[in-house]
Order: C-alpha cells, then sequence, then structure tokens
C-alpha cells in the first residue's frame, strides 16, 4: 500500500481523527434534540471568548500537559501508564505534606519543594507497578488501573481520618499557609496587562511549559531518551544493543509517574489551596487522550493539551448556560481517544486510499 | 458475629457478586480468545442505563433485559471493530468505549428523562423481583441449612440464578465443545486456527459477541434488579473489579465464580463495618475493605499467590498475510 507523505503522517491524520470525533459528537448532539452549532459557540464564547475563560482554558491545560507528557514518556518506552489518575493524586499528596510541613517564608521556596514532593510521590507510586512488569512480568496496564483504585482508597483514608483538621466536616486537609500560595496569572507582571481579573491559571504554566521543552530535549537529544525509544520500538533490538530493559521501563514510569504528580502543583497547590478528595478530577485519563492527539511529541502534547483545556471549560460552559450535561466533555474525550488511538489504523487506510486516488489521476494526466 | 448477622452479610455477598460474576464471565470469553477487554465497566453502565430507560419506558424488566444487551452488544461491536477488523490497539479501545459509555448514558438519560441523567424509580414488573425457591417457607424453621436456604440461597432475582447457571455452561462450553476449543486456541495461536481453515476474524468476533451479551446482563442486573433504576456512574469500578477476578481466576470459569464471590463478599463487608470491627477486634478502615481486591489482583499479578498466566495472543491483533 501506499505510504503517507511525512506531512500527512503528521499533521493530517491527528486533524481527520479529530474532524471523526467532531463530527459524531455533532451528530451526539443533534440525537439528545440539541444545536451543535449554539453548542460549539457557547464553547468557544465560554472558552477563548474573554480573558477570564483563557484564564481556566490555561488552567485546565496545564495540568493536562504534565499528564499527556507522562502518558507520552511511558507511551515511547512502549509501556501504556493508564494510572496517571492515580499518581496525580498521589503527587496532590505530596504537595499537601509539603505545604503543610513548614511555614514556608516565600512562594518561590515552597514552590520547589512542593514540585520535588509531587515529583517523588507521583513517581513513587508509579515505582511498584514499574517494578513487577520489568522484574515479574505482570501486566503494567492492569496494575496501574488497580493502583488508581488503590490511590483513591489511600487517600478517602488519609482526608477522612488523618488529615483531616478537628471540627471540620468535609475530608480535605488544612489550608495552606500562605506562603504557598502560588502567583496566579493576574499577579504577574506582564500576564496581568491581560488578566485583570483573578484567574485559575497561574505560573505552574510556566513550569508545565519548561518541561514540555525539558522532556523532548531528554527524549531526542540525550543517551537515555535514545534507549527509552529503541526499547519502545523493539524489545529484542535494544536488549541486544546491550539496553537494560528492567532499567529503561523502571526509569521511564519514574518519569511518568512523576510528570503526573507534577500536575498537582498546579490544581492542589496553585487554585485548590488544600488537599480536597479526587483532586485530580480524571486530568490524568485525559492525559491518554492528549498523548495520543500529540502524537507522543512533546510539541504536540502542549497543542493537545490546549485544545482539551478548551474542551474541559467549554463543555463547563455549556453545562452552565444550556441544558446540555457537563458530561458532553467526557463523550468527546472518549471519541478522541477512539479515533486517534484505537481507530488510527482505519483513518490512515482512509487517508492512503485518498492520496492513492490524486497519485493515479496525477499519473494518468501525465501518461 | 452471631448467625443471623452472617447469613445477612452471606446474602448481600450473593446479590454483590452476581454483576461481579457476569462481567467475569464476559470477560473470560474475550480474554480467552485473544481480545484484552477493559471496557468491561463501559458495557455494563450502557446497558444499565438501556436497561433502566426501557423497562422504566415500557414496564417490563424482561424488555429492559433485551435492550441491555443490545447496547452492550453495540459497544462489544465498536471493539470489535477497533481491535479486530483495524487492529487497533485494544486498550485503549477499551478506555475509550469506556469514556464514550460514562458520558452518553448521562447525556440520553437527560434527553429522555429530565432527572440529572438518571432514570425513573422502577416498580412492579419493571424490576426483576426476588423469588422463593421452593420448599423455602418448609424449610424456614429447620435448624442451622433452613435459614441458611432461606436468607442465603431463596429469595434472589432470576438473574443472579441465571449468572451461576452460566458458570457450569462456560465450563462445557469452553472445555467440551468443538467451538470452544478452537476458542481457546485462537487465543493462544491463531495461526494455528487459520491453518486449520477456521475464520480467526469470525471466532474472535463471536467471543466479543458473547462478552456483550453477558455484560449486558450484568448492567441489566445492575438497573433491574440491585436497584431500582439507573443513575451516572452507577456500576462504579465493577468492571474492573471483575477483570481482578478474572486474572485472580487465571481466567478459569469455576474459579472465576469463587474469585467473584470472595470479591463481592469484601464489598458486602464494606457495607458493614459494624460486623468487620466486632470479628477482629481492631477498627478497620472502610477504604482498606474497598480496596482488598485490587490488592489481591497485584499481588496475584506479582506472582505471590500463583502464577497468572494469560493466553498468549492476548492483545496481538491477527495479521493474516504475515
Amino acid at each position: 500500500m501506499d505510504r503517507l507523505p511525512r506531512w500527512a503522517d503528521v499533521a493530517l491524520v491527528p486533524l481527520v481523527s479529530l474532524l471523526f470525533a467532531a463530527i459524531i459528537s455533532a451528530l451526539v448532539l443533534l440525537a439528545i434534540g440539541q444545536s451543535p452549532v449554539e453548542a460549539f459557540k457557547v464553547m468557544v464564547d465560554g472558552a477563548l471568548g474573554s480573558p477570564y475563560g483563557w484564564g481556566y482554558t490555561l488552567y485546565y491545560a496545564t495540568s493536562f500537559i504534565f499528564t499527556g507528557l507522562a502518558v507520552a514518556v511511558a507511551f515511547h518506552a512502549g509501556l501504556f501508564n493508564i494510572g496517571g489518575e492515580g499518581q496525580a493524586q498521589l503527587g496532590g499528596l505530596g504537595v499537601a505534606l509539603v505545604c503543610l510541613s513548614l511555614p514556608w517564608p516565600h512562594w518561590s521556596i515552597a514552590l520547589v519543594a512542593a514540585t520535588a514532593g509531587a515529583a517523588l510521590f507521583g513517581a513513587a507510586w508509579a515505582a511498584i507497578p514499574a517494578y513487577l512488569q520489568a522484574k515479574r512480568g505482570s501486566h503494567i496496564v492492569i496494575t496501574t488501573i488497580m493502583f488508581n483504585y488503590i490511590a483513591a482508597a489511600l487517600l478517602v483514608y488519609l482526608l477522612v481520618d488523618v488529615l483531616r483538621p478537628t471540627g471540620q466536616m468535609d475530608p480535605a486537609s488544612a489550608r495552606f499557609p500562605s506562603g504557598t500560595n502560588l502567583p496566579a496569572l493576574n499577579d504577574i507582571p506582564g500576564f496581568n496587562l491581560i488578566f485583570q481579573r483573578p484567574v485559575p491559571a497561574n505560573i505552574t504554566l510556566l513550569i508545565a511549559l519548561a518541561m514540555a521543552v525539558v522532556i523532548w530535549a531528554m527524549l531526542w537529544r540525550t543517551r537515555l531518551g535514545y534507549q527509552i525509544r529503541a526499547f519502545g520500538k523493539s524489545e529484542a533490538a535494544a536488549k541486544y544493543a546491550g539496553i537494560n530493559p528492567v532499567r529503561i521501563t523502571i526509569i521511564a514510569m519514574l518519569i511518568s509517574g512523576g510528570l503526573a504528580g507534577m500536575m498537582s502543583i498546579n490544581n492542589v497547590m496553585g487554585e485548590a489551596e488544600r488537599l480536597l478528595q479526587n483532586s485530580s478530577e480524571g486530568a490524568g485519563f485525559i492525559g491518554i487522550a492528549v498523548a495520543l492527539m500529540g502524537r507522543n511529541h512533546p510539541f504536540g502534547v502542549v497543542l493537545a493539551a490546549l485544545l482539551f483545556g478548551f474542551l474541559y471549560q467549554g463543555g463547563a460552559e455549556l453545562g452552565l448556560w444550556t441544558s446540555i450535561p457537563i458530561e458532553m466533555r467526557i463523550v468527546v474525550q472518549g471519541l478522541v481517544i477512539l479515533f486517534t488511538g484505537a481507530l488510527d489504523m482505519m483513518v490512515r487506510m482512509i487517508l492512503q486510499r485518498a492520496f492513492g486516488l490524486v497519485r493515479s489521476a496525477k499519473a494518468m494526466r501525465a501518461a | 458475629m452471631d448467625y443471623a448477622t452472617l447469613l445477612q452479610v452471606l446474602d448481600t455477598t450473593i446479590r454483590l457478586a452476581t454483576p461481579l460474576l457476569l462481567a467475569c464471565l464476559a470477560g473470560l470469553y474475550s480474554e480467552r480468545a485473544g481480545i484484552f477487554d477493559i471496557g468491561l465497566e463501559g458495557k455494563m453502565l450502557a446497558a444499565a442505563m438501556s436497561a433502566g430507560a426501557v423497562a422504566a419506558l415500557t414496564g417490563s424488566a424482561w424488555a429492559g433485559l433485551l435492550a441491555g444487551m443490545g447496547a452492550s452488544l453495540l459497544f462489544a461491536t465498536l471493539h470489535g471493530i477497533a481491535a479486530i477488523t483495524f487492529r487497533g490497539n485494544q486498550l485503549i479501545s477499551g478506555v475509550a468505549l469506556n469514556f464514550l459509555a460514562s458520558g452518553l448514558t448521562v447525556l440520553i438519560a437527560q434527553a429522555l428523562f429530565r432527572q440529572g441523567g438518571r432514570t425513573p424509580p422502577l416498580t412492579g414488573a419493571a424490576r426483576f423481583n426476588p423469588l422463593t425457591l421452593p420448599g423455602a417457607e418448609a424449610m424456614r424453621d429447620v435448624p442451622l441449612i433452613g435459614p441458611l436456604y432461606y436468607e442465603v440461597i431463596s429469595g434472589h432475582s432470576v438473574l443472579v440464578y441465571m449468572a451461576f447457571l452460566i458458570v457450569p455452561l462456560t465450563w462445557w462450553i469452553l472445555f467440551r465443545t468443538r467451538f470452544g476449543l478452537r476458542l481457546r486456541a485462537v487465543g493462544e495461536n491463531p495461526a494455528a486456527v487459520d491453518t486449520a481453515g477456521v475464520s480467526v476474524i469470525g471466532l474472535r468476533f463471536a467471543a466479543v459477541g458473547i462478552t456483550g451479551i453477558l455484560c449486558g446482563i450484568a448492567g441489566a442486573y445492575m438497573a433491574t434488579a440491585l436497584q431500582a433504576g439507573f443513575g451516572r456512574e452507577m456500576t462504579a469500578g465493577r468492571g474492573y473489579i471483575a477483570l481482578a477476578a478474572l486474572i485472580f481466576a487465571k481466567w478459569r470459569p469455576v474459579a472465576a465464580m469463587w474469585a467473584c464471590l470472595l470479591f463481592g463478599f469484601f464489598q458486602a463487608l464494606a457495607l458493614r463495618p459494624d460486623v468487620v470491627q466486632a470479628v477482629v477486634q481492631v477498627k478497620v478502615p472502610v477504604p482498606l475493605l474497598d480496596a482488598l481486591p485490587y490488592i489481591l489482583t497485584v499481588l496475584v499479578l506479582a506472582g505471590f499467590v500463583g502464577k497468572a498466566i494469560p493466553p498468549r495472543a492476548g492483545g496481538q491483533p491477527y495479521v493474516k498475510e504475515r
């Protein structure tokens, strides 16, 4: 069969997949008696129509960059880390323990420590499934799913019985001291010219973008990145080349878990300023869609995270202003994963057919 | 713990183990044929919503059951198209379909009934009501066995008995029929099945279809027997517990039944923390009981409680041309 040109492989395949997801989403809206055009207008207006809307879109996108990178790094090593959700929740625990442990004098010091705590706890939660996959051959997909549930149960226990201050009713940690409060985009000189009202997007956005660059450099400019990618392409070849599969599996999963954990500085430290139950709110799972949509490239992940930030903020607006339930965004998320992930081959076959037709038409004209 | 409390807990165990068992057997067919299915959860959810909605509209639990099986079968077919026809990643397809079911069920229930994404409460013939087995009333006063028969064995809906009958049926199909032999072969060595002139694709679609039907019964049971109507996310991770039970049982039908009963027992205990505390004399956190099935599964996967070896061709699409 004809091969796709490189530009089509990189740009056209995800765009066509997205188009399919959009068409089916529109059909779903029509089927429940809603207008897709109207819904899209509400979403664009609410998510991108004002600096305030952008403040939310960027806030969600920040979390999704972290979780998307987490899934992407694991994918490069041939591992499907479906446990970003649990790793992010444990990251939240790390952030809370750091923030509550000391009377932090300045947010910048607290941020460094909390980032380390988040990454450490997230990585630790990924370490066990990684070890079991590398050493004992337990399927990482199943173990990371199980670890999501174990993490949820662990956090319920900790928030109800351990971290909850006496006298407080809701299962949450104490409020973090004010020395840990991160500046939102409306507090940062330069950004405050655009964002004049308080927005949830905060300085973590810059860390997320920096991490995307770091991960790109790690994957394509270091020996470790080469080993991860080689291992992901062919385990047998990597072994023959002297790459230690146990080491690469564990390192890739530690990086992945650490990244997923780091999203907690955005939502737990930057927005909620205390640890709540289910703090990550499904962002760990959205990382799967973001990584697939972004073709596992950090640059693509950032773009896809923006798209999903738009989808999440827009979806919330739908829930507020229309009778379309907020669950619509889960439908779109599922469709994007379906078309960019599971039906990738179908999209490619359609495009290859189309390119083949164009080529043969050209050949006919030349003849 | 006195005998009456034990019987209560065991009764709850049976009721909670049933959806796990149906979903677990569903997964067994698919995975034995070499198709991973982490979309059991989504199929159950789709079936629960359809069953709840159709039972509410028609007033018939049986119509609800059929609708549930239909919805689940539709999702199973989608999984088949992605995983078998287009040789896509089976795990990603499962994840996608779970999200799709999670969102679509609320959207459709809301569009149909406008009750915040749930279906109206079911009563009378719209639910599968408890059956009293023959002789249960008469035997009630016999010491020990009488209450056991009356409380635990009798008094469940027809779907519960159906689920437990499917266990020996599944064993017989898998290990005593030609179809079962081929089904297991296609999960271990599809090339050999292909060489014998049997369609790999056909067998795998058949397995995925059976998975759909059984998940449909599981979901319908949730909405029309265990509870009286569909509520958002009502399956609450049962599809994943079923998957855990399947691994715990090492992909064998009778062991799957025991695994589901064990995990159902944990769920029943999580509802009665007072009983647990009275028995072990220590305060056991409820979340620990909730997490036990998952922790046990990890231990099994790690090979600490016997080795779980999945069907060899599991997860790999079959490419004929090679």
